[in-house]
């Protein structure tokens, strides 16, 4: 017989994803990566080289096996690939959305060291897109409770690891929609609501029960979560307490916390009022102070609200800006100005107290600091002013101090975090454990989640061992 | 899904709603709040719980019409259903003992006085209470106020009823009478509020007041409720709603409160239109 020549795959060529063009997508709120086809995904797919000890699971905080789930993907097995997926990863359609894979999976492939990485994430988010009837596992109920505070990745991974290993999970969410900062936060045009909406469907399906409108620590406490039978407690309540800068200025009208303009926008659906009832103040001249993604977002978003103008205000370089690359380049496509090296001094407004104008002193890098950056600093009488109608302050998130003061002996470390033991995620409250931005500080969806298995898997240890 | 158990109208564009919300009911205590969205394409909105009944599981609410989501909830009828209630958020009204204290609730500020009232009254203060409003028709709760006062002062702006004139006035009545005053605590709105901590301030009684600044979340995750007090930034859902009245900036608030005024008219006469009812005389149809 004779031999079938090998196909000939070129490992050089990264297969790019076709995006709604920078001028389209600034006047809509729809997804700008519109993601792979089968044809595209399954070229993509064939790139790996199936390593004898891959280096991309590694880089995974919650350790799907990447090559096995690739290989499907080539082979033209969807079903397959997405179930392999799911066993380790219940937000595949999101993860493959909003991880931050260059500094995660793909800064770890081999591709990686002559060409550019597999697309991992694409390849995820294809799997997930395609399934068609959703696979999901079957669960042994085991007739223990356990509560989970907060429905963001924390919790839904928590709360879907531990009902798969057969416990009554109820999650207790204080806002109206669960999803934490994936429906309050990350915009429409990143991250479709229909898609955590699905993958939430997921969770739910496994036996999790999401009671909305549940304010731990008002609602109810973790108290009376044990007197109620629940035999342990996660705590997922993430990072959601806007700082500001203390300047002069402030609280005028038009000056929004990055989460305020956000929450209005994504989870109250303010971009389509007056037919949503929400209202959001539609700036022309739009300052967003801030260089991290969620600066990135917030100035898109002030974009799509139709701005002729914003500025994006960061006290640093480009180089040291902490939003993901293809972040910043998204931005500079649709028209966000950089104003880099500047800090704001005060905001000044008009006789009606709304904003007019932004103060800006320039600064220049100085030595690093304690994070390796260079720390920024002033240069004494280089002032100027921007005119702007609408300020928005993008310059982080701490926890929320509310569930640390109506629960005794619960433990905080500095900005109000949980304090942890390692690898269990155990606080100072036997049967409290805890995951995700509450303990880190605001970090990235897949931390979240990686800290959340561990705990999951803790907290069966501590049940059983009980 | 909070069922609504009971509705009346008690003044005019003023109505009563009983809601069943076992959960809240049996954490609520005087001076906290939930936060209501009505269906799907609901905004957030801050009502004070005016009253629970543990027993029956139900918060009361009392609400006046003054834009599109009031009047949206105006509409709702006894058996129907409010999406979303959640609570009891903020800070329960600080609690006294032994002391002479007033309570004034001007306007809508009646019903989030009330139940503040009467706990200083079940603690055994002794309690002056002065209601106020701009109209008679718009008064209500006076036997309410009455049973859990020993002196009930009522005033209006109009002088249809009561004492005429604001509820100043007879705040300032009861202090040069040389009546002893621990504390006052003022309800209102923000103007209201205002003036009437003004006029405390030269005798140094301690009063405190109960913001209303816009909310969102009402859990302290957006800032949109923030107050300046004492020259410092606090989010009045998780710091407040109570606060000392002689520190809190007044005229930010006032400014804030105004901050969405052009979109909720729009969004006012959309609604208005939709349902068929008056423009000018404003009342629900
Ligand atoms: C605008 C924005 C963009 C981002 N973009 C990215 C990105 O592209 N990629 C990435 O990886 N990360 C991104 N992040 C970070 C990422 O979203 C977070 O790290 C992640 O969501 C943390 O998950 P979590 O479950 O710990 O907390 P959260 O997602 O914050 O969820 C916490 C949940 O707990 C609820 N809760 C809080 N307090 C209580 C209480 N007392 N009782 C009941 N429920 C409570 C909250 O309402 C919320 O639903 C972004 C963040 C923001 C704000
Ligand atoms: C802690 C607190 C408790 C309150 N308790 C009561 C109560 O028991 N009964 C009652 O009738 N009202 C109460 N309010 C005020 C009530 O929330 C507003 O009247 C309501 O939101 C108006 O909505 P609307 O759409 O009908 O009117 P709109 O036309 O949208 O607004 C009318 C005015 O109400 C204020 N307002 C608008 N949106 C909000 C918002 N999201 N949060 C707060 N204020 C807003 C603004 O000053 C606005 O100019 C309370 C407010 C706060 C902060
Ligand atoms: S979950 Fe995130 S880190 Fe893990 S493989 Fe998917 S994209 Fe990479
Ligand atoms: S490291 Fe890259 S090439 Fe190797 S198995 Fe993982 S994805 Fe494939
Ligand atoms: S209402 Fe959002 S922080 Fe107070
Ligand atoms: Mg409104």
């Amino acid at each position: 017989m004779p031999k079938l020549p090998k196909e000939f795959i070129d490992r050089r060529r990264r297969i790019p994803m076709r995006e709604q063009p920078p001028a389209e997508r600034v006047k809509n709120f729809d997804e700008v990566a519109l993601g792979y086809s089968e044809e595209e995904a399954i070229s993509e797919a064939k790139r790996c080289l199936h390593c004898d000890a891959p280096m991309c699971i590694e880089g995974c905080s919650v350790g799907i096996d990447i090559p096995a789930f690739v290989k499907k993907i080539a082979e033209g097995n969807f079903e397959e690939a997405i179930r392999i997926i799911k066993e380790k990863n219940n937000l595949p359609a999101i993860c493959g959305r909003v991880c931050p894979q260059e500094s995660q999976c793909e800064k770890k492939c081999i591709l990686g060291m002559k060409w550019k990485p597999l697309a991992i994430g694409r390849l995820e988010r294809f799997a997930a897109d395609h399934e068609k009837d959703g696979v999901r596992p079957e669960v042994t109920p085991n007739g223990r409770k356990v509560a989970v505070v907060g429905s963001g990745p924390a919790g839904l991974t928590a709360a879907a690891d531990l009902a798969r290993m057969g416990y009554a999970v109820t999650i207790f969410e204080a806002l109206h929609k669960p999803g934490g900062v994936l429906v309050y936060g990350i915009p429409e045009f990143r991250l479709p609501k229909a898609i955590v909406e699905k993958e939430v469907e997921y969770v739910k399906s496994l036996g999790v029960e999401i009671r909305l409108n549940h304010v731990v620590g008002k609602t109810i406490t973790i108290d009376e979560l044990f007197d109620a039978g629940y035999e342990a407690v996660f705590v997922g309540s993430g990072a959601g307490l806007p700082s500001f800068m203390h300047i002069p200025g402030e609280n005028l009208n038009g000056v929004y916390s990055a989460n305020e303009f956000l929450t209005r926008v994504n989870l109250m659906r303010a971009f389509r009022f007056p037919e949503y009832d929400t209202p959001i103040k539609r700036g022309r001249n739009v300052a967003v102070v801030g260089g991290g993604n969620v600066a990135m977002d917030a100035a898109r978003t002030a974009k799509r609200l139709g701005a002729e103008h914003v500025y994006l205000i960061y006290r640093r370089g480009e180089e040291e800006m902490p939003a993901r690359r293809e972040e910043v380049e998204h931005a500079k496509e649709e028209g966000i100005e950089f104003r880099l090296l500047m800090n704001p001094t005060r905001i000044i407004g008009d006789e009606q107290r709304n904003v007019k104008a932004i103060e800006c002193i320039c600064m220049e890098l100085g030595e690093p600091d304690e994070t390796g950056r260079r720390a920024p600093v002033c240069k004494p009488g280089s002032e100027t002013t921007m005119d702007v109608d609408t300020v928005i302050i993008a310059i982080g998130t701490s926890p929320n101090p509310l569930i640390a003061k109506a629960t005794p002996g619960l433990r905080t470390g500095k900005h109000g975090v949980l304090e942890v033991e390692p690898y269990t995620f155990k606080t100072s409250r036997e049967g409290v454990f805890a995951g995700g931005d509450i303990v880190s500080g605001a970090a990235t969806v897949i931390s979240a989640m990686g800290q959340a298995k561990e705990a999951a898997k803790a907290i069966d240890e501590y049940i059983k061992n009980k | 899904m909070y069922r609504i158990v009971g509705k009346k109208e008690i003044a005019f564009n003023t109505t009563l709603f009983e809601v069943e919300a076992p959960e809240v009911a049996r954490k609520a205590l005087a001076g906290q709040f939930v936060v209501v969205r009505l269906d799907e394409r609901g905004e957030r909105i801050p009502l004070t719980i005016a009253d629970f009944d543990r027993g029956k599981g139900t918060i009361t609410m009392v609400v006046l019409s003054v834009g599109k989501t009031t009047k949206k909830l105006s509409r709702l009828r006894e058996g129907d259903h409010i999406l979303d209630v959640a609570g009891p958020l903020g800070n329960p009204a600080e609690m006294v003992e032994n002391s002479l204290v007033v309570c004034i609730g001007g306007g809508l500020g009646i019903a989030p006085i009330y139940p503040i009232a009467r706990e200083l009254k079940a603690r055994g203060n002794k309690v002056i209470s002065i209601i106020g409003a701009r109209s008679a028709s718009l008064l209500f709760w006076e036997d309410r106020m009455r049973e859990v006062s020993d002196e009930l002062y009522v005033v209006t702006d109009d002088g249809s009823y009561g004492r005429k004139g604001f509820a100043v006035h007879q705040l300032l009545d009861l202090i040069s009478s040389g009546m002893r005053i621990d504390r006052v605590i003022i309800i209102g709105s923000a103007i209201m509020m205002k003036v009437t901590s003004e006029a405390t301030r030269p005798y140094g009684i301690k009063t405190i007041v109960s913001l209303n600044p816009i909310m969102v979340d009402g859990t302290g995750m957006c800032g949109s409720c923030r107050v300046t007090v004492g020259g410092k930034t606090r989010f009045a859902c998780v710091d407040g709603p109570e606060f000392d009245g002689h520190e809190v900036d007044f005229d930010e608030l006032l400014a804030r409160l105004r901050m969405y005024s052009a979109e909720e008219r729009l969004a006012d006469e959309l609604y208005m239109q939709g349902v068929g009812a008056c423009q000018s005389c404003q009342k629900n149809l």
